[in-house]
């Protein structure tokens, strides 16, 4: 068997660090962090514990930004200069899901747009972005802002995410005023006593809420989270089977720098405004895609049997022809059974179309399927 | 009966000249939850360090290398049903394989259970 790499360079650390060390994590390299994996129940129990309870998760490697500006239209148009989303149509207090683009219209980053419920902070946009990109974005963002809106780092805030069909109860017992809010809504609120900002969102595909909090009171908000009976910490082996099973994609895997939004299936988060006024990367190409469709596209794999197929597996129809590649693949414990999501040649992406997986130079059969794997559960 | 270990974290539990195969206590801790292990055929001739199994776990997918060189005498297909059982019991009902060692002389090479735990405390 071979020996899992080590990566020699020093890693940075969460606010949470010491916490999951405490509590038995296993802890590895990931995006430059030194980031649980798993604690010692291991990945199963805690996908199962986050479908059925809650789950806490620490996502303080994430970047989280500032665009200032002098107005909420100001700051809008510069990042719609950067992104396919309708953001000036944004309403206070909302979020939506985005891509930076590149002139091509292949994906720099996803990233989640933010305008804050509050007047007073008219003008700002929060972003929260990859944390392997979060460099690479905010040179790219900065080289391109116009002069009067400035990126502002947050480099002293931490980020947690709640998940699961508990998440919202457990929230309400430290603060009523979470029950009310729905899928993708934003505000500023009091838990346990400490400022946090919330938004009820996630990346499981199960209800639930992030919540960005100061360093300093990020293991205070850790701990009276993990106190309710109900939580249990996750750690980035769940939350990468989590999100598969919610045919989420991943930065770097699923979707990359090579792959247009309209490709990837992300055509749901280009509003229609921005999709016939164009004005944004790669505009040409994302707006003939819409219009033609794309020559491949990203769809679920459901492999037949148990042996999962991973990223990398070459796809081909039962005929031998290769159509495509595998960008994620597993095992979905709540589908209990693999699951993989991949790019392949339009022509044979309609659910049910059957094609083989290249796993090990065998050829697994398997159908193309309907995503997501597992059902949202989104508070809408 | 002796067991003999690779640096690679298999096990061979020897009786006779049959092999009793699969992975340590240890190898299962660091896989994390196993969720499916592909199996050889009933028959097939083993050179030692070939790939006699690949065992997933929900992260990753790992090659089992045959410690020694072998004709493959059973698999236990009860792996299919239950891959779980590797890191319940990896000495016991979670082994992969039993061979017809074909040079005895291999087991020479590999590691007494006292030299394995040493390596493990080494490595961990």
């Amino acid at each position: 068997m071979a020996e899992p790499a080590r990566a020699d360079e020093p890693l940075l650390k969460t606010p949470l660090h010491a916490e999951h060390v405490a509590l038995g994590a296993r802890m590895v390299p990931f995006a430059g962090y030194d980031m649980p994996v798993q604690y010692p129940t291991g990945i199963l129990t805690e996908h199962t514990w986050t479908r059925e309870h809650a789950g806490l998760f620490d996502v303080s490697h994430m970047g989280q930004a500032a665009l200032v500006g002098p107005d909420h239209e100001t700051t809008a148009r510069a990042l719609e200069a950067l992104v396919p989303a309708d953001i000036v149509n944004l309403k206070p207090g909302q979020q939506r899901y985005s891509q930076l683009l590149s002139e091509e219209g292949g994906i720099l980053d996803d990233l989640m747009v933010t305008r804050p419920a509050d007047p007073a902070a008219d003008g700002r946009l929060l972003l929260v972005v990859n944390a392997s990109m979060k460099g690479a974005d905010y040179a790219h963002m900065e080289a391109r802002l116009p002069a009067n809106v400035k990126l502002v780092r947050f480099e002293d805030r931490a980020l947690l995410a709640i998940q699961g069909p508990k998440a919202a109860e457990v929230m309400a017992r430290l603060a009523p005023d979470t029950a009310d809010m729905t899928f993708m809504a934003v505000r500023p609120t009091k838990l346990a006593g400490l400022d946090v900002h919330l938004s009820r969102s996630g990346y499981t595909g199960e209800d639930g809420y992030e919540i960005s909090v100061a360093d300093k009171d990020a293991v205070a908000l850790w701990r009276a989270l993990l106190a309710d009976p109900e939580v249990k910490p996750i750690g980035l082996g769940a939350r990468d089977s989590l999100r598969l099973e919610a045919g989420l994609c991943l930065y770097g895997h699923d979707i990359d720098t090579n792959t247009s939004p309209i490709e990837a299936g992300l055509t749901w988060s280009i509003q229609k405004r921005r999709r016939e006024e164009g004005g944004f990367p790669g505009a040409a190409r994302i707006q003939r895609e819409i219009k033609e469709g794309p020559a491949r596209v990203r769809v679920g794999l459901k492999p037949e049997g148990r042996a999962p197929a991973r990223e990398g597996t070459l796809i081909t129809t039962p005929d031998g022809r290769e159509v495509g590649i595998v960008t994620s693949g597993g095992f979905g414990p709540t589908v209990n059974g693999p699951v993989a999501m991949g790019y392949v040649s339009r022509d044979v992406s309609a659910v049910g179309t059957d094609l083989h997986l290249m796993v090990r130079g065998k050829p697994l059969p398997a159908k193309v399927a309907a995503m997501p794997f597992t059902p949202h559960r989104y508070k809408r | 009966m002796t067991t003999r270990y690779t640096k690679d974290h298999e096990y061979i539990r020897v009786e006779g000249d049959a092999g009793t195969i699969g992975i340590s206590d240890y190898a299962q801790s660091q896989l994390g939850d196993v969720v499916f292990v592909e199996l050889p055929s009933v028959g097939k001739s083993l050179a030692k360090g070939d790939e006699a199994a690949v065992v997933e776990s929900v992260k990753a997918a790992s090659e089992v290398y045959a410690p020694v060189s072998g004709e493959v005498l059973e698999v236990n297909s009860g792996l299919e049903e239950n891959p779980g059982t590797v890191n319940e019991d990896p000495a016991g009902r979670g082994w992969f394989l039993k061979i017809r060692l074909t040079n005895p002389g291999e087991l020479d090479g590999l590691l007494t259970e006292e030299q394995y735990q040493e390596f493990v405390k080494s490595i961990s």
